[in-house]
């Protein structure tokens, strides 16, 4: 257990000190990632405008306040790359990380960890700077802000294993664009990425109770952004625990058969 | 350089032909992504029936404009940048410099996706179809119009990608630069007009998107002036000198990595 713990903290701060050195890049992927956020917020606000100032209960305000959150969430969830995964394996590369004695999922789980820490000292500004403009209206209670601490990191886990199950498929075929372009349209969907779920048509709102993607996104922007009472906000990290380990079992099955297919193509 | 161009182009697409399942594989994306950008504007058109004076025959205009757009990106000015990007920082941009071509040209040229035209394809059907259900006119003027802004479109947006890749001559990452320009080309999916303007401002970067794909729209719909025209003209010089005078100032800055 210790030599995990060490493990950990050692790759996390290598993550920072590497990523810290990119600064600027950093700042061009945020540019471009906080674009998506800012035009759904201005184009539901312009319908909530138009709707004589609210649609589905949201004020231009609230979506400011949900997709300021989203930035922040978004952040948080962006874990190593499926197309990262076909890039490792399709160019065998993963040899060497199949060679050391440690599960090779643990070095992306830590990596990208360490790597939230320069993200959300970069996002601080951005977000200063958005919520100046778009005077989003958010007030949490104090709780909320202890649990949405937790829920950004349940969705950080979440999507860990769900983009890890769709990186493995590479094991099996290497042609996986179009298997990932499928994934992410339906997150999409069924996440709140796209819309808060309650502008959701009511079908699409009761599959996403089925499916793990509202964890990865609407939960944690919700924890923050509505009123929501403590009880309700502690069964949503409780589902999210529960998805983690789903999804942990999953991934362990999914690994014990896929990675007897690798092969180190060009290896 | 024309005739480069053309030989390149034929390269391109005899290498592409010979990965005829990648078409369909393509085809499947192209068709993914066309059906989540339906239902995103499904889903305004089920909560209002106008955006910011856009109807949805006409938004669908610009959605198609958008794809097609995105098509001529992702076929024959984006394979080339991210070629240039990896080149700068490998280093091997020094076996284009030592050819007798134009550097500039020739870098522009290289690439070419050809089954990434299937974009082109589907925007053409998308905007067909927000034709054919537009109640006003769109005669002739307005399809010259629209075809004379499309191509200042795309050299506007061509200019803009050389810029931000000439950044890569004094910050080489790759991955950031194709995100950030694709997260700046997504505002294109709507009317440059609903941007508030502090925004509009703020991100110039918003701008290259605005003439490539809402300006064409604007024309089609009967929305552009002459002086808005006479201003796109403008801005497509302004952009060719500031991207031809990065690039050198760039090259400039080239130390060649590894060689």
């Amino acid at each position: 257990m210790k030599h995990m713990f060490d493990y950990y903290l050692t790759t996390i701060k290598i993550a920072i000190q590497e990523q810290f050195q990119y600064r600027v890049t950093q700042y061009f992927y945020m540019i471009g990632m906080i674009a998506e956020p800012v035009i759904y917020l201005v184009v539901w606000s312009t319908i909530a405008r138009s709707q004589g100032g609210s649609v589905g209960g949201y004020t231009p305000e609230a979506f400011a306040a949900y997709y300021l959150v989203w930035t922040l969430v978004r952040n948080m969830n962006i874990v190593f790359t499926p197309y990262g995964w076909e890039n490792r394996i399709r160019s065998g590369w993963f040899s060497m990380d199949l060679l050391r004695p440690i599960h090779p999922l643990n070095n992306d789980v830590a990596y990208f960890a360490g790597m939230k820490v320069v993200v959300i000292i970069l996002w601080i500004p951005i977000g200063f700077v958005l919520s100046l403009f778009f005077k989003p209206d958010l007030h949490p209670a104090w709780y909320q802000v202890i649990g949405f601490f937790f829920a950004i990191w349940g969705a950080y886990l979440i999507r860990t294993m769900l983009l890890s199950l769709l990186g493995m498929i590479t094991f099996f075929t290497t042609r996986v664009g179009a298997i990932f372009e499928l994934y992410f349209a339906f997150e999409l969907i069924f996440s709140g990425r796209l819309v808060p779920m309650s502008l959701m048509p009511a079908t699409v709102q009761q599959i996403a109770v089925f499916l793990p993607f509202q964890w990865t996104f609407f939960f944690p922007i919700e924890v923050l952004v509505a009123p929501m009472s403590a009880q309700t906000m502690l069964a949503g990290l409780g589902m999210q625990l529960l998805w983690i380990v789903m999804g942990w079992v999953a991934v362990r099955i999914m690994w014990k058969f896929s990675v007897r297919q690798y092969s180190a193509v060009g290896g | 350089m024309l005739y480069l161009a053309l030989n390149y182009l034929r390269v391109g697409i005899q290498n592409e032909l010979q990965y005829r399942v990648n078409f369909f594989i393509q085809l499947g994306q192209s068709v993914i992504s066309l059906v989540t950008g339906l239902i995103g504007l499904w889903l305004v058109f089920s909560h209002t029936t106008e955006l910011n004076g856009w109807t949805q025959p006409e938004l669908l205009m610009v959605m198609g404009i958008f794809i097609l757009m995105g098509g001529v990106i992702t076929s024959l000015i984006q394979p080339n940048m991210t070629r240039l990007l990896e080149e700068i920082r490998m280093g091997t941009l020094d076996l284009t410099l030592t050819k007798p071509a134009d550097a500039q040209g020739l870098v522009s040229i290289r690439e070419f996706r050809f089954w990434s035209l299937t974009d082109v394809l589907v925007g053409i059907i998308v905007l067909s179809y927000g034709v054919y259900h537009y109640p006003g006119n769109v005669g002739i003027t307005q399809s010259l119009a629209f075809i004379l802004t499309l191509l200042l479109g795309s050299i506007i947006i061509y200019c803009f990608w050389l810029i931000i890749t000439t950044t890569a001559f004094w910050i080489v990452r790759v991955d950031e630069i194709v995100n950030l320009f694709q997260g700046v080309y997504a505002a294109g999916r709507w009317p440059v007009g609903i941007y508030p303007r502090w925004l509009q401002v703020g991100l110039t970067f918003i701008i290259p998107v605005a003439f490539a794909v809402t300006i064409p729209a604007n024309a089609l719909t009967s929305r552009l002036t002459p002086l808005i025209l006479v201003g796109t003209f403008a801005l497509t010089i302004l952009f060719i000198i500031m991207a031809r005078y990065f690039f050198r100032k760039g090259l400039k800055n080239y130390s060649g990595a590894s060689a």
